[in-house]
C-alpha cells in the first residue's frame, strides 16, 4: 500500500519538483524509506501500480505506450506538485492484464493517445517507492463506476480485476511489485496552513476516523485480510475512505488474501487524511504457503 | 463604468462536440449550438468570458486560474481515444485577480493559480475551444469546490459579481456542466448514444422546460432534488445552477433559450442561453439564508486564519441579556492603529470605529498625507482621501455581513471644513445621495495618522 500525497514528493525535495520545501510528513517519508530498503533486496521486474486519481466511468484503462514523459501539476496543491516525469510502461504485461480481464468479462481499454498525462497519484506513489524511475510500470486507472453501482458490486469488480492481474503477471513469468496508491481515512481539511509543512497543523481530521485507520491496520498486521474485504464497505463509507478507488480491494485480491502479517512501515496524516505504507511480502508469502503445506 | 453580466449560458462537458461532432447527429447539433452561442456572445457586447466549471473539482477553498496565457493539451481520461485537445488562450487576470480579492472579502478561502502546465479540465478546454477559437474573449475560470453548499456558492457568485462590476466590463458567463450525468458504463457505438434512462430524459426536459422559461432562480431551489434523482453522487452537485442564479441577482427575471439538448455517452447535455430581462416568469419564495459573507465554520486549522475575516464572539458582561457582541476585523481594511477592533456587532447593529483613508497593506495615503514627519501642512486631495475612505468602510461593512446600503448614521471627522467641505460632500454624494443615512459633520484639529478625514459608522444587517 503505497498512498500518493503530493506533499511527500514535495516534503524530500527530488530534483524533479520544483516548489522546495523545508521538511515536514516524517514519519510516512520515513515509512517509505523503511520499505524501499525491503524492496532493495527484492528482485522485481516491473511495479504494476492502481491510481485512485486515472478517474475512468467507462470501465477500466491501461497504458498502453512504451513510454510518457511531460509535467505533472497537481489540480489540488499546484504549489506544492509540479513533477517532470518520465516514465517507461511494460507495455506487454499491461496488455495482458488487459486481455485478462476482458476475457473475464470486464470492460477494459489500452490507453494510446501520447499526449495523456499520467496522473499524480501513480507519479507520488511511484517516485517514493522507487525514486530511481528504472523499472517498467504497469498503470491501470481506477474505475469510477462506483457512482453507479454498490460498494459491493465495485468491490467485487476490483477483486476480479485482481484475479486477471494475478494470472497474467503468472502467465508473464515476471516478479512484480504491486502498489495500491491510495490512503486509508480520506476526510481533508479544507484549508491549507501558510506554510504547508507547517506540522503543527497536521494531525487526523477527527478521532473516529483514527479509530478506523488503527482497526484496519491492527487486522493487516494479523493478517486478516478477508475479514478486511468484508468490512471495507462499511470502512469506505464511514472512514470516507479512499478504498473506494478499488486498489485496496484490488491488492488484496491480487495477493490472494494474505494471511500472513503485513509490515506496517507507518503511518501519518497528510491535510487530515489517514495514510499507511504497508508491504506484504513476497517471502512472507512463500513461508506461509510451505508451513499450509508442512514442507 | 459599472460592469455587468450580459448572457449566461449552460454548456456540456464531453469532449465529443468538439473531436467527433460528424460521428452522431445529437453530438453535431450541440456543437451547432456552441457555434450560434458563440455568435449571441460576440453580438451581446462580452469582453470577457467566466466559466464556471464542475469538471475542476477542489476541496481547499476556490481556485482561480491565473495564468495570462495556459498553453498545454489536454487529453480526457476516459474519452482519450477521440483525441487531443490542445489549448493556448488569454486570461483576464485582472478580474481574476479582483474575483479573488472580493471572495476574501466575503470570507471565502480563495487562491489563484498561475503555474506552468496547471492542467485545466475538460469542461472549461471544451467550452474555450468551441466559444472562443480565435482568442477574441478573455477567460476567468472557477474551480467547483467539492464540500461547499449553497450558501458559500451562494457568497462564491455574489463575490464574483463584485468583480464583474469593479471591472466595468461586459461578461457572459458559463457554467460548464451536464444535466443527468450518468453515463454508460460500458464503451457504446456513437449511433447508439441516447440518454442514460428515461427518468434521467424526463428530468433533464423539465429543467430545460424551467429554464427556457427562464425560470433560474427556481431551477436553483431544485438543485438538491434534481442532484438526489439524476446525478451521479460524489461527482460535484447540481450547486451550478446556485452559481449561476446568484450571478443573475437570485431572480427568474431572464430569457431563456434552449440551443440543443442531446446524449452524451449516456449523460444529458444542452445548451442553454440566459439573458436578463423585465418582469420575466414568476417571482420567488425561499427560505433560506441570503448570505453574504461565508461564515461556515469550515477551519479545522486550529490557530490558522487564513481568512479575510476574523470574528471573536463575546458576551456582554454590562447587563444579564443574552445579547452576543462580537468584534469584527476585517484583514482588507487598513489595520487599526489602536486596541481596537475595525467592528462591533450588536444585536442587529454594527458599529464601527473611525474608518480613516490609508490604502489597506501599504498605509499609503491617496492624494498625499495632510502633513510631514514635522507636523508641516501639505498639500493632500481631499477627493482621493474620501473615496478611500468610503471604500475601507465599505469593506468593513462587507467583512461583517453589511454593506453600505446599510449604513443608517455617520458621523464625519474634517480637519479643515473650509477647505475641504465642499469638495468632500460632492464625493460623499456620489455613494450615499440614494441610501441618505444621518449624519454629523465635524471640524477637529488633528487624526492620529496624517489624514484629512475620518468617518465613525453605524449600519443595520
Amino acid at each position: 500500500m503505497a498512498p500518493h500525497p503530493p506533499h511527500l514528493v514535495y516534503a524530500d525535495n527530488p530534483v524533479q519538483n520544483e516548489p522546495k520545501s523545508e521538511c515536514g510528513w516524517e514519519s510516512l517519508r520515513w515509512a517509505y524509506e523503511r520499505m524501499r530498503a525491503n524492496l532493495d533486496e527484492a528482485d522485481y521486474d516491473v511495479i504494476v501500480i492502481l491510481s485512485p486519481h486515472w478517474q475512468t466511468y467507462v470501465g477500466t484503462h491501461f497504458l498502453g505506450l512504451p513510454n510518457f514523459k511531460s509535467k505533472s501539476v497537481d489540480p489540488i496543491f499546484p504549489n506544492l506538485f509540479r513533477f517532470d516525469y518520465d516514465i517507461d510502461i511494460d507495455v506487454e504485461l499491461s496488455r495482458m492484464i488487459h486481455d485478462e480481464a476482458q476475457a473475464d468479462g470486464m470492460v477494459v481499454k489500452m490507453m494510446e493517445n501520447p499526449d495523456f498525462r499520467v496522473d499524480y497519484g501513480t507519479i507520488v506513489s511511484c517516485h517514493l517507492t522507487r525514486p530511481q524511475w528504472d523499472k517498467p510500470v504497469v498503470c491501470i486507472s481506477s474505475n469510477r463506476a462506483n457512482a453507479y453501482y454498490s460498494v459491493e458490486v465495485m468491490q467485487e469488480m476490483a477483486a476480479q480485476l485482481g484475479r486477471a492481474t494475478s494470472r497474467a503477471i503468472e502467465k508473464s513469468g515476471k516478479r512484480a511489485l504491486l502498489l495500491a496508491s491510495n490512503s486509508l481515512s480520506h476526510r481533508h481539511f479544507i484549508t491549507e496552513p501558510e506554510i504547508p509543512e507547517d506540522m503543527s497543523a497536521e494531525h487526523i481530521t477527527s478521532h473516529h476516523l483514527y479509530l478506523w485507520d488503527m482497526k484496519l491496520i491492527e487486522m493487516m498486521k494479523q493478517g486478516k485480510t478477508k475479514e478486511i474485504f468484508d468490512i471495507m464497505p462499511e470502512f469506505t463509507e464511514q472512514a470516507v475512505s479512499e478504498s473506494d478507488g478499488g486498489g485496496f480491494s484490488w491488492i488484496l485480491s491480487a495477493l490472494d488474501f494474505p494471511t500472513y502479517p503485513a509490515i506496517v512501515h507507518g503511518y501519518g496524516t497528510i491535510i487530515g487524511t489517514g495514510n499507511a505504507v504497508v508491504e506484504w511480502p513476497a517471502e512472507a508469502a512463500a513461508n506461509a504457503e510451505v508451513a499450509l503445506r508442512g514442507d | 463604468m459599472t460592469g455587468e453580466i450580459v448572457l449566461s449560458a449552460i454548456v456540456p462537458v464531453h469532449p465529443h462536440p468538439l473531436l467527433v461532432p460528424e460521428k452522431n447527429e445529437g453530438w453535431g447539433l450541440l456543437r451547432q449550438a456552441f457555434t450560434t452561442l458563440r455568435q449571441r456572445i460576440i453580438d451581446s457586447g462580452a469582453e470577457t468570458i467566466i466559466i464556471y466549471s464542475t469538471t475542476w473539482p477542489n476541496i481547499i477553498g476556490h481556485q482561480l486560474l491565473a495564468d495570462p496565457n495556459p498553453k498545454w493539451t489536454f487529453v480526457d481520461a476516459d474519452f482519450h481515444d477521440l483525441g487531443s485537445l490542445p489549448y493556448d488562450f488569454q486570461v483576464d487576470t485582472n478580474l481574476t485577480h479582483a474575483w479573488h480579492n472580493a471572495n476574501e472579502r466575503r470570507g471565502l478561502s480563495s487562491r489563484t493559480v498561475n503555474y506552468h502546465g496547471f492542467p485545466v479540465d475538460v469542461g472549461s478546454v471544451v467550452s474555450v475551444s468551441l466559444l472562443n477559437p480565435d482568442n477574441r474573449f478573455k477567460v476567468a475560470i472557477v474551480s467547483s469546490n467539492i464540500y461547499a453548499n449553497r450558501s458559500e456558492t451562494l457568497v462564491l457568485s455574489k463575490a464574483c459579481l463584485d468583480a464583474v462590476k469593479e471591472s466595468g466590463k461586459k461578461v457572459a458567463v458559463i457554467c460548464a456542466m451536464s444535466l443527468s450525468n450518468r453515463m454508460f458504463t460500458e464503451f457504446i457505438e456513437p449511433n447508439e448514444d441516447r440518454i442514460h434512462s428515461l427518468k434521467d430524459d424526463e428530468w433533464n426536459r423539465k429543467i430545460l422546460e424551467l429554464l427556457e422559461k427562464g425560470r433560474l432562480e427556481d431551477i436553483a431551489q431544485l438543485s438538491r432534488q434534481i442532484h438526489s434523482q439524476i446525478r451521479v453522487q460524489k461527482v460535484v452537485s447540481f450547486k451550478p445552477m446556485w452559481f449561476l442564479s446568484g450571478v443573475n441577482g437570485q431572480t427568474n427575471n431572464l430569457k431563456g433559450e434552449v440551443l440543443a439538448y442531446e446524449a452524451l455517452h449516456g449523460a444529458g447535455g444542452a445548451v442553454v442561453l440566459l439573458t436578463p430581462t423585465e418582469n420575466s416568469a414568476g417571482d420567488k419564495e425561499y427560505d433560506e439564508d441570503d448570505a453574504e459573507v461565508f461564515s461556515g465554520d469550515r477551519s479545522v486549522l486550529e490557530g490558522i486564519e487564513d481568512r479575510g475575516v476574523t470574528t471573536t464572539t463575546a458576551t456582554s458582561n454590562e447587563d444579564d441579556s443574552n445579547k452576543d457582541t462580537a468584534a469584527i476585523n476585517s484583514q482588507s481594511a487598513p489595520k487599526p492603529v489602536g486596541a481596537y477592533p475595525h467592528a462591533r456587532k450588536v444585536g442587529d447593529l454594527l458599529y464601527l470605529s473611525g474608518v480613516g483613508s490609508r490604502t489597506p497593506d501599504t498605509d499609503e495615503i491617496p492624494g498625499g498625507p495632510c502633513r510631514d514627519e514635522n507636523g508641516i501642512s501639505l498639500d493632500y486631495d481631499i477627493a482621493a482621501q474620501t473615496h478611500m475612505c468610503i471604500e475601507n468602510v465599505k469593506r468593513v461593512l462587507e467583512s461583517a455581513g453589511s454593506s453600505l446600503e446599510k449604513v443608517q448614521d455617520i458621523t464625519v471627522f474634517l480637519i479643515d471644513m473650509d477647505r475641504d467641505f465642499a469638495t468632500f460632500n460632492q464625493v460623499y454624494s456620489e455613494y450615499f445621495v440614494d441610501i441618505k443615512p444621518t449624519r454629523t459633520t465635524l471640524a477637529i484639529n488633528a487624526l492620529p495618522t496624517p489624514i484629512a478625514v475620518e468617518l465613525k459608522v453605524i449600519a443595520s444587517f
